[in-house]
């Protein structure tokens, strides 16, 4: 441990657009009608309409068109996996090259951001209040579009800042911390109350919320990452927890010079940037499954593999090695693809004596995180250990929705896919109490 | 190879391209520069009375990354000494015997002051003269080139006056700033003139600063009309061209036409030489990318000569000119539907939106099943690449609906994606001319049309 890092190596990766790159880029948009790009996003942001906006110099405007839609268009102009969604529906992309939405999304916010304008305020107050438990993306598009609707909404957090997996789990190549919390301070100024250290089950009791609020929508994410069940896991180092340190606490972040992280999604990816980016010698990423099997993103895959990153496929750690100082190496085994397990991929199956050690100094592992540990004490039902909802995202007790990672049993769990349950059932919210007292 | 040399009017150019008489023309240095990047001929910027310029002289119209579609300016004629201009004009000359030395000039409306200025440039050994008609800011106040431009009587009064000492070619540049380009043509004509020469700039303002509120460009807070040029008004200028083209008495005068107006490339060029002019100048693009843009401008020429069929600029010069017509001279018959390919089409739906908000209504979203569906009608929870590209209907023009109003090939960005496809007529073919002539009450009265339409089996949607 202790190599040298790299100047600046976890900042945001992509500079801001100039005037000038953003006024050309703007300009070659064709402003499709019906664009598939918007209908791609799954907040449906009228993206032609916000980039002609920028090309026409209305930066305010075009800033409005996203945040209408989806109000932390901050950051996910910054995390959205785009490829497969607006820039990957371009029709440019047939030909040329598709406009870079997520880019342009950036310039617009980020424009009012830095200059503080606040384009949206508090509704005219109507007397329901409505507590959203967890700040992360799905709360904070609850909290915010009810607010601007006109509820007294109160906003749970059990960590000490708002934003969920923006402040906590997207490495800062693609989002810096500042910009999350940007968006918490926005869902505050429209009048929404933060609460924060705070924890439903915890220091917050069920019963509390239910008498005090008209609606409930709860966003409370996953749990911790799943264990691997191995020996020696003691040693073996949370993913999660390593991303925080690394946008929190950057400089206590201990790498070393030999990394495997297990897993091969895109948190997996994202320990693996950051072992690379803060100097690791080498990183490598152990799978169980095979290349076709992994869960990263195709742009994540080819992104770590320039990183430098290497891959063992079909691998699957036993056991960890460790001697008085620390981790030494990973016993595994190599597996054979059989046939499909409950996920639908091929069930990983140990070859038997193929036992082997990968020298290591470290170990990270990013499995997956456990379902929500929340739908049983609430007594919720549940789909395949998610909470279940119907399409109003309303849960099994009446008056409490949910959305985010925690309902997502099918599709990919995603900032925006949350910030759309946000916004849906906020307007469910809406009409259930408008109707019940109008 | 085709040989791209011209006679116009007896003035010797190796090829049909000259820089118009404007900013570039300005000093000899710059026509040196010119000559040997390759222009066949300068007409040299134009010189005459004492004048004094202003800063910020020339705004810009610029559409999306495109700079510079339009340049106006209300920079004035020459403003170096007389003597200075007439002695590089000569030392040009001298350097370069092959090409085409035409000086612009414009005096005050005295008899003695043109002929005074003609014999000058003659002494000075330029090949031709070309008399400013044209300008029309800050000289046409005093009289000058577009205030006679304007005027027939002045055209022709003041070109005899020219005509009077010229001995070297006089060409008449005329001003587009009229109703009618042809009784000014005519002018010059009826007083002799060896041959004409259009457009010179468009009364224009660019436009307003939306910070200042100030006109653009600003002249210490004011600003005013100016001289429009550059690809923006290449249209104007063709329209103006072929209707002298077309013109009888300029068509028996037989006097060569060096157009101008928005030439920027071979392409326009050569669009110009087939509505009827022999040489063609350039200022704009020039000023936008330098005298080297010639290079490419003889090359893509001859190119397409070769390529055509043509070996001489002669044989290109006016081609295109007989089937400039009028409307009461159009076909009612003939029948064009637009068709989209749907395999090169990227379902942008730019023409749907245009044929359905402004144009007839005739092209239909048509999903993958082959059902008619609305713009916007997939479910809010649907997302992602897959569903927005696998389940976008395709753009499908209804053809027995469409007029052939040719809208949708024009907003369509992909190239030969939507083609203007010829139907055999289903009627007999009629002009509007015959129309008004056999059967004037259709014409004029709507009962008797829609007779005339049930009777022709004409349905309009």
């Amino acid at each position: 441990m202790g190599t040298q890092r790299p100047e600046g190596g976890l900042s945001e990766q992509l500079p801001p657009l100039s005037g000038n790159e953003a006024l050309v880029e703007a300009n070659r948009c064709l402003y499709c009608y019906d664009a598939p790009c918007t209908h791609a996003c799954p907040t449906h942001i009228d993206i032609p309409r916000f980039i002609k906006k920028i090309a026409t110099g209305n930066l305010t405007g075009s800033a409005r068109t996203i945040l209408e839609a989806n109000i932390l268009g901050a950051t996910c102009a910054r995390v959205c996996p785009v490829q497969e969604l607006c820039e990957g529906a371009c029709v440019l992309g047939k030909e040329h090259k598709p406009i870079t939405i997520g880019r342009l999304q950036r310039y617009s916010t980020d424009y009012v951001s830095d200059r503080g304008v606040d384009l949206f305020h508090a509704g005219a107050p109507n007397d329901l209040k409505v507590a959203v438990v967890g700040a992360g993306p799905a709360g904070l598009s609850c909290a915010g579009y009810l607010a601007r609707l006109g509820y007294s909404v109160t906003l749970f957090e059990k960590r000490s800042l708002g934003g969920g997996l923006s402040t906590y789990g997207i490495i800062v190549l693609r989002e810096p911390v500042e910009t999350a919390l940007a968006e918490v301070e926005m869902v505050r100024r429209l009048g929404v109350q933060i609460e924060t250290g705070v924890e439903l089950g915890g220091n917050l009791a069920w019963a509390d919320v239910q008498s005090r609020f008209d609606a409930v929508f709860l966003s409370v994410g996953l749990g911790a990452t799943a264990s691997l069940g191995v020996a020696g896991e003691e040693h073996v180092m949370d993913g999660l927890a390593y991303i925080e340190q690394s946008k929190l606490e950057p400089d206590r972040v201990a790498v070393g010079r030999n990394v495997l992280v297990i897993g091969a999604g895109n948190t997996a990816v994202d320990c693996a940037t950051i072992a690379r980016r803060l100097g690791a010698g080498s990183v490598t990423i152990v799978y169980r499954r095979g290349e076709r099997e992994m869960t990263a993103y195709p742009h994540e895959y080819e992104f770590i593999k320039l990183e430098g990153c290497e891959f063992r496929f079909l691998t699957r750690p036993v056991r960890v090695v460790s001697d008085v100082g620390g981790v030494t190496g990973l016993e595994c085994v190599r597996v054979a693809l059989g046939a499909p397990d409950a996920s639908g991929r091929p069930e990983p199956i140990d070859v038997p004596g193929s036992g082997f050690v990968l020298p290591a100094d470290q170990i990270i592992k990013a499995i997956g995180q456990n379902k929500p540990s929340l739908a049983s004490l609430l007594g919720l039902t549940t789909a395949r250990g998610y909470i279940q909802v119907n399409a109003d995202l309303e849960t099994s007790l009446s008056g409490v929705y949910a959305g985010g990672d925690c309902v997502r049993a099918w599709g990919a769990a995603s900032t925006v896919m949350a910030v759309q349950d946000g916004k849906l059932a906020a307007s469910a919210i809406h009409r259930k109490l408008s109707h019940t007292n109008g | 190879m085709a040989d791209l040399r011209v006679n116009f009017a007896g003035i010797q150019s190796p090829n049909p391209f000259w820089l118009a008489s404007a900013p570039p023309t300005n000093s000899g240095a710059q026509i040196h520069r010119a000559f040997e990047a390759g222009w066949g001929g300068a007409v040299w910027k134009t010189i005459g009375p004492p004048v004094l310029n202003v800063s910020n002289r020339y705004g810009a119209w610029h559409q999306g990354n495109l700079k510079m579609l339009g340049i106006n300016n209300v920079e004035l004629i020459s403003d170096r000494p007389l003597e200075v201009n007439l002695r590089e004009i000569a030392e040009v000359k001298r350097a370069w015997p092959d090409r085409a030395v035409i000086v612009s000039a414009m005096v005050e409306s005295r008899r003695e002051a043109w002929h005074d200025i003609i014999r000058r440039i003659e002494d000075a050994g330029a090949d031709g003269i070309e008399l400013n008609y044209g300008c029309p800011h800050g000289m046409s106040e005093r009289g000058m080139g577009a205030a006679v431009g304007q005027v027939p009587e002045y055209c022709e009064r003041i070109t005899s006056w020219v005509m009077e000492v010229a001995r070297v070619p006089v060409i008449v540049k005329l001003t587009p700033n009229v109703t009618s380009i042809v009784p000014p043509a005519r002018a010059a004509v009826a007083a002799g003139a060896n041959a004409l020469s259009l457009i010179n700039t468009v009364n224009s303002i660019i436009g307003v600063d939306l910070d200042s509120l100030e006109i653009t460009p600003s002249i210490a807070g004011k600003g005013g009309h100016g001289g429009y040029a550059g690809p923006a008004v290449k249209p104007i200028a063709l329209n103006m061209l072929a209707a002298l083209g077309v013109d009888e008495v300029v068509l028996r005068s037989g006097l060569p036409i060096s157009g101008m107006g928005g030439v920027s490339t071979w392409r326009d060029a050569a669009e110009f030489l087939l509505l009827g002019a022999r040489t063609v100048q350039v200022c704009t693009s020039v000023m936008h990318y330098g005298f080297r843009i010639v290079e490419d401008l003889c090359d893509g020429l001859s190119n397409w000569m070769d390529e055509k069929g043509f070996a001489t600029i002669n044989d290109v010069v006016g081609r295109s000119l007989h089937r400039i017509s009028d409307f009461g001279n159009f076909d009612l018959s003939f029948r064009a539907v637009a068709r989209i390919n749907e395999e090169k089409c990227i379902r942008c739906d730019l023409c749907y939106v245009a044929c359905n908000d402004t144009a007839h209504q005739c092209i239909d979203l048509v999903s993958g099943s082959g059902v008619v569906v609305q713009p916007y009608s997939y479910a809010v929870t649907s997302n992602g690449r897959a569903e927005a590209v696998g389940t976008r209907p395709q753009p499908v023009v209804r053809e027995v609906d469409c007029v052939g109003c040719r809208l949708c090939f024009n907003v369509c960005p992909v190239e030969a994606c939507i083609e203007m496809v010829t139907l055999p007529p289903e009627r007999e073919s009629v002009t509007w001319a015959e129309i008004a002539s056999a059967q004037p009450e259709v014409t004029e009265d709507w009962e008797a049309m829609e007779n005339y339409r049930e009777q022709k089996g004409i349905h309009i949607h």
